[in-house]
């Protein structure tokens, strides 16, 4: 054997362990992203939670499981969240009967009630402001910065994270419409 | 893990900023290659960044492009500096497109380019590891080992931490190999095995991850995308080697 006929040797040798090393790493979808455990980042299940409204009565995010729910983490005193808070309620306006909710967690923690209250009235806002007193959300969500924005499918899993904002109404538009066409 | 970077009103994504850092070091790796290649070192570093300002604006583009009814009402929003919208996969290949016309209009010499850019491209590795461990991404499976990482509610393989000792140990290679005066290469062949190398390692270290993006009967698409790269660099080495073009020499 020259050295020629050795180098394509070599090169057959490791291209055929590759391969088979690649057979053998074969794996089905489901195996892989189907027992995730609940986290606050893309292709995960969504950390379920339960919160008070503004205005009395409740949301357990699992109810309403088969709609896209933007969840965005928001304090009346960040000037980013106060900014694309308008571009939600657009989006809720034009998109509810499709199947989209917005529930926007104020982060009372580091808040206070009668702030998010005005700025919720100063804004008009119609959909449910929600009431995250203890942090608990916060914590699960592992709020890193004001605003974050968590976009979730109809089965339940976190599709789009965006840390920071404001968030423009395009941005959001094109990341919800195609979970928005997607079967319940 | 550290997603974010506090600077007083700013928050920073962490993963960015070290690919930046990393893009960085490899261009000044890449130009002084360039130097000890004896071409014009400046086209080199030229040339990368076309690459990526173009696939930048590519990527945004190609998004605005597949949304083009939601930016028509709303064109400010095409300067969002959000990564969610951006078309990757296409921003990659029109930087490619980018930085070989660049290389054509200036006639740069193919492989002794790419030669230069071998470093730029083990680097770069580097810091897409290094920036993953920031940020969460690319996690490896749950595993119960001395060396799991704890990471998304489960013990896991450090497959960040795999991946960059693997392109350490590539950059280290490629800094000995340079090095032997009794072996001097025909030009091409040091991107080829830099090349060949990095993809045998994804081929075997995506194994261990747990993010794979699985394309038909359960294959890993990384590793058949390696695979792919892995056979065509090291044919492409055995002809290289046989027959350099005069104006590579």
């Amino acid at each position: 054997m020259n050295d020629s006929q050795r180098g394509w040797f070599f090169i057959i040798v490791i291209v055929l362990a590759a391969a088979f090393w690649t057979w053998l790493s074969r794996v089905p979808d489901s195996t892989l992203s189907g027992s995730r455990l609940a986290n606050p980042r893309e292709d995960f299940p969504a950390p379920d939670f339960t919160l008070d409204h503004l205005d009395g009565g409740s949301t357990q995010l699992s109810d309403l499981r088969g709609n896209v729910v933007i969840v965005n983490l928001w304090a009346s005193w960040c000037a980013p969240c106060r900014a694309e808070m308008p571009a939600f309620q657009k989006l809720y306006n034009a998109n509810r009967e499709r199947g989209l909710e917005v529930l926007a967690v104020n982060s009372t923690f580091q808040d206070s009630e009668t702030d998010a209250r005005n700025f919720a009235g100063q804004l008009g806002l119609t959909y449910p402001i929600l009431l995250d007193r203890e942090g608990v959300v916060s914590r699960q969500y592992r709020l890193q910065a004001l605003p974050s924005t968590f976009i979730i499918d109809r089965s339940g899993i976190i599709r789009t994270v965006i840390i920071g904002g404001p968030a423009s109404e395009a941005t959001l538009q094109t990341q919800i419409e195609a979970l928005l066409n997607e079967s319940p | 893990m550290f997603p974010i970077l506090r600077l007083g009103p700013f928050a920073i994504q962490t993963a960015g900023l070290i690919l930046i850092l990393g893009v960085w070091v490899g261009l000044w790796l890449a130009e002084r290659e360039a130097a000890r290649l004896k071409f014009h070192n400046e086209f080199v570093y030229n040339l990368a960044f076309t690459g990526l300002v173009a696939g930048l604006i590519g990527a945004r583009l190609w998004y605005v492009l597949q949304h083009l009814q939601v930016y028509v009402l709303d064109p400010l929003a095409i300067f969002s500096p959000t990564p969610a919208t951006l078309a990757r996969t296409e921003g990659v290949a029109i930087g490619l497109m980018a930085a070989a016309l660049y290389g054509v209009r200036h006639k740069l010499p193919l492989r002794l380019t790419l030669d230069a850019l071998a470093p730029a491209m083990v680097v770069t590795m580097i810091a897409s590891a290094l920036a993953n461990l920031a940020s969460g991404d690319a996690f490896g499976a749950p595993a119960q080992l001395p060396w799991s990482l704890y990471l998304w509610g489960e013990y896991r393989h450090p497959s960040q931490v795999y991946e960059m000792i693997a392109a350490l140990g590539v950059l280290r290679g490629w800094a000995w190999w340079r090095r032997q005066e009794r072996w001097r290469p025909a030009p091409g062949i040091s991107f080829l095995w830099v090349a060949a190398s990095l993809a045998a390692a994804r081929v075997f270290l995506e194994a261990f991850r747990s993010d794979s993006v699985i394309v038909g009967e359960g294959w890993r698409a990384a590793q058949v995308g390696s695979l792919f790269l892995l056979t065509t660099s090291l044919a492409l080495s055995k002809f290289w080697s046989r027959s350099p073009t005069s104006s590579d020499i």
